[in-house]
């Protein structure tokens, strides 16, 4: 499905910003549960939908906003290409806009790199009613600052993004995925030293008892890694870091309990925080269901040089995400000022002062 | 060498003399005297980075040692409304560290010290005058290096690679500065310190730290840097191909990338540049060729293997007149030699030379080079292209004379029209130098008046008395309207 639904929506901000009413920018309404509560009028843009232009040769895909993930991975897969940051859907219809404003990455980011990497260029729409082109298709830009990387996690605040380019890369020849019983300190420490290695490791994770290692790439480089590591080969892996892991469909994400993702130099041994843990990403990404304050986690996170956000459950109304310093804050007060004078975006969606 | 003559008033200029004179009481306060350099002789040095054609005497030159001494300087400057324009090692190539006749050159070359190696975590923690490659030294032990390797990498500094966004020969593969830095200590410009990023992933809120790399100096001063390390790769294995035609050339970089190979490394040279490197560092290259490219995979032994020998056979289904790998790593030091002398070679063949800068998407290159061609043809001057192929990053280089009158004026304005050509295919004005000075203009060429704007808004954010680089970068709306006004400009206007 292929439509320019620019000058609509662009009419449509414009009646916003002259009636002053905040608006609640919705693309298919799968990452809804993420950040603050939302607030403001329904604001939906999944309609504006289409890829634009696919070069496989050149690395490069741009498509409008409300395009789905499933259209463009489906597009790129054709071409034996795909998402390098694996971005995660949390539902069918999820949009190329919606997952690049909220800026998530998937099991490959730490090898990979995040969203925020793979964004080349933006088309936005600002809460000054204008429609403005920032980076472009090409893998080096510095003309200007990289406002499609601000744009990249900034969960609509800024703008709507209407248009995204993305750098794009090859699926791997051959992926395999090894497992071997370990104790999360042993994991952790592992995880690291492969890491530290020349090795084609793409993903890992350790559920608790289990320690996971992917590898990708040439056919012969992953056998001879996969001699060296040793462990099991998991026969479903597809299934493991896509939907069990990525899409969270693992038995540790079912259940009511609050879930938090803290965010730690990969190497920092476990933390001692009550609750089950699920680790990701070499180490650099812990999941912890529990019931503790927000205060008792935050502290430890920050202790160990890290960060925590309240992802799923727990009460949404207040500091979801870890909070920053004035100092910092006062730069995102200004930003916002400055593409959204009006705060007509999604407000209080990040923090309650935007 | 002549040179394009500043605007503003003289070193010796009463006004300025007694304002230097009143700053340098201030900061002698709390500044030891040898970080202060107030004499013309002294400040001479300052007067320009890479992009030698400006050149500009500033009011006073400031080297201090600690962040606290960084801090006081700004918050005085900020005080008094003095510009401020901060310098790694002077090794940009847009004039990005021009100094103004009124404001202080702040050098950041004594914050030398690399803090922290954590080879287990796989971060360094440098302050912003290290050397990029004083980085990768340093971690080697841990089998760990830094990736980004702009061609400077020997002397220019993390600081400053920072400011520009700095890429490299193999930036396709593992990105620019942006991708490999973690976090940074940022000064604004009234003094106060913030930390950008954190060696934990994905910081929360705003990604002010993607805003920051590649801002020129504009938002803030860098008092130390925080990056990532990689395991240096089992093996590298570089291939040579010739070619008879350029439009080959660019078709088989588009077949070993649709073949799902990332190169570590993929760049061109058109004949001009073969020859004029070849004659400098005798890399082996062949002279009668219309273009080269050079081809590196990295990665573990058996991957390198296999993906040199699909990379040879890719290359001669291409129209390879010849292919060559590397017999050994001599052979492969000796082939990239020849590339990254590319510069200084054709420096021999010329009195002077300009390095342009731009981005295109690849697709487009035979047209461009094509063009290019034409318009080297009607002014006179001839052009060798040195190529980032894997990302479309074209440095064409326009030879000339300095000392003949006009013709540097002559060149920057083929240089604009170059640039206004890679926008018109869809490309952008700078891929990894920066706008600096040197390409303001061409930025109302890419960007259109509200998009100019909203740039200027960011700046406000971070600097709303915009004493931070002042003029680089962004240009105003007024000088936009009048670049637009101009005659004969090119198509392409946004």
């Amino acid at each position: 499905m292929s439509q320019d639904r620019t000058t609509e929506l662009l009419g449509r901000v414009r009646a916003a910003a002259a009636a002053r009413m905040p608006i609640n920018i919705q693309g298919s309404g799968s990452k809804a549960f993420l950040g603050r509560d939302p607030v403001g009028e329904p604001f939906p843009v999944g309609g504006h939908s289409g890829i634009l232009n696919y070069q496989p040769k050149e690395l490069v895909v741009t498509a409008r906003g409300g395009t789905t993930l499933e259209e463009i991975e489906g597009t790129l897969a054709k071409e034996g290409q795909m998402l390098a940051f694996e971005p995660p859907y949390f539902g069918p219809g999820a949009t190329l806009g919606g997952s690049i404003a909220c800026g998530l990455s998937g099991p490959a980011r730490p090898y990979a790199g995040a969203a925020r990497d793979f964004v080349l260029g933006m088309r936005v729409l600002t809460g000054k009613g204008e429609t403005l082109r920032f980076g472009g298709e090409v893998m080096k830009n510095v003309a200007g600052y990289d406002v499609s990387r601000l744009m990249t996690g900034a969960f609509g605040t800024l703008g709507v993004l209407l248009e995204v380019s993305l750098k794009v890369m090859p699926v791997p020849a051959v992926e395999r995925t090894l497992v071997q019983e370990r104790s999360a300190a042993e994991a952790i420490a592992l995880m690291n030293q492969w890491a530290g290695r020349p090795l084609p490791a793409t993903a890992t994770c350790h559920d608790g008892d289990r320690l996971y290692l992917r590898l990708s790439g040439a056919e012969t480089s992953v056998r001879q890694a996969a001699s060296v590591i040793g462990g099991e080969t998991l026969s479903n892996q597809g299934d493991f870091w896509r939907t069990k892991l990525r899409e969270q469909g693992h038995g540790f994400f079912q259940g009511k309990k609050p879930l938090w993702r803290i965010a730690l130099p990969s190497a920092t041994p476990p933390l001692d925080l009550l609750g089950k843990w699920l680790i990701e990403w070499g180490g650099a990404q812990r999941w912890l269901r529990t019931d503790l304050e927000a205060p008792a986690i935050r502290r430890a996170a920050e202790t160990a040089g890290g960060h925590a956000t309240l992802f799923r459950g727990g009460d949404r109304s207040g500091q979801v995400f870890h909070p920053v310093s004035p100092a910092l804050l006062q730069l995102h007060r200004n930003l916002k000022q400055a593409f959204d004078p009006l705060g007509l975006f999604n407000p209080g969606r990040i923090y309650p002062e935007l | 060498m002549s040179q394009l003559q500043p605007h503003g008033p003289g070193f010796q200029d009463p006004g300025l003399v007694a304002r230097r004179a009143e700053l340098v009481r201030e900061l002698r306060r709390f500044l030891p005297p040898d970080e202060i350099l107030e004499q013309e002789e002294e400040v001479r040095p300052y007067e320009c980075d890479g992009l030698s054609a400006y050149r500009q005497l500033p009011l006073l030159v400031l080297l201090p040692r600690t962040t606290e001494e960084v801090q006081r300087i700004l918050q005085l400057c900020h005080e008094r409304d003095i510009p401020v324009v901060a310098r790694g090692a002077g090794t940009g190539l847009s004039g990005g560290a021009l100094p103004l006749a009124d404001g202080v050159v702040l050098s950041l070359a004594r914050f030398n010290r690399t803090l922290d190696i954590d080879p287990v975590n796989r971060t360094a923690r440098v302050q912003p005058g290290v050397r990029n490659l004083a980085i990768s030294e340093a971690a080697a032990a841990h089998g760990l290096y830094y990736a980004p390797d702009p061609s400077s990498q020997i002397a220019c500094t993390i600081g400053g690679n920072v400011a520009e966004n700095s890429g490299g020969v193999h930036c396709l593969k593992y990105g620019l500065t942006v991708h490999n830095v973690l976090a940074v200590q940022l000064l604004l410009m009234n003094g106060e310190l913030v930390e950008i990023g954190s060696q934990a992933l994905d910081a929360p809120g705003y990604d002010l730290l993607a805003l920051l790399i590649g801002s020129e100096g504009m938002l803030g001063v860098v008092v130390e840097v925080t990056v990532r390390l990689l395991p240096v790769p089992e093996r590298a294995q570089v291939v040579l191909a010739a070619f008879d035609d350029v439009e080959k050339a660019g078709a088989a970089v588009g077949e070993i990338i649709a073949a799902g190979i990332i190169p570590a490394g993929l760049e061109m040279m058109d004949g001009p540049a073969i020859r004029a490197a070849e004659d400098f560092v005798h890399a082996g290259y062949p002279t009668d060729a219309a273009a080269i490219l050079l081809c590196e995979v990295d990665g573990t032994n058996q991957e390198v293997s296999e993906h040199i020998a699909r990379v040879r056979d890719l290359l001669i289904g291409a129209g390879a007149t010849e292919v060559r790998t590397a017999k050994d790593q001599a052979e492969r030091l000796r082939f990239w030699q020849g590339r990254k002398a590319a510069f200084p070679a054709v420096g021999r063949i010329s009195p002077d030379y300009y390095c342009m800068d731009g981005t295109i998407p690849r697709r487009y290159l035979p047209e461009v080079l094509r063009r290019t061609a034409d318009l080297s043809r009607e002014y006179g001057l001839p052009v060798a292209n040195v190529f980032h192929a894997g990302d479309g990053n074209l440095h064409p280089l326009i030879l000339y004379d300095a000392n003949k009158p006009g013709e540097l004026e002559r060149t920057e304005e083929l240089g604009g029209k170059i640039l206004e050509l890679c926008v018109e295919v869809g490309g952008t004005i700078t891929g990894e130098h920066g706008v600096g000075i040197e390409k303001i203009r061409q930025m109302c060429v890419q960007f259109s008046p509200a998009e100019l704007q909203q740039f200027n808004l960011v700046k406000q954010a971070f600097d709303p008395k915009g004493l931070l680089n002042p003029g680089k970068g962004v240009p105003t709306p007024r000088r936009c309207s009048e670049y637009r006004q101009l005659p004969d400009r090119g198509r392409g206007t946004g």
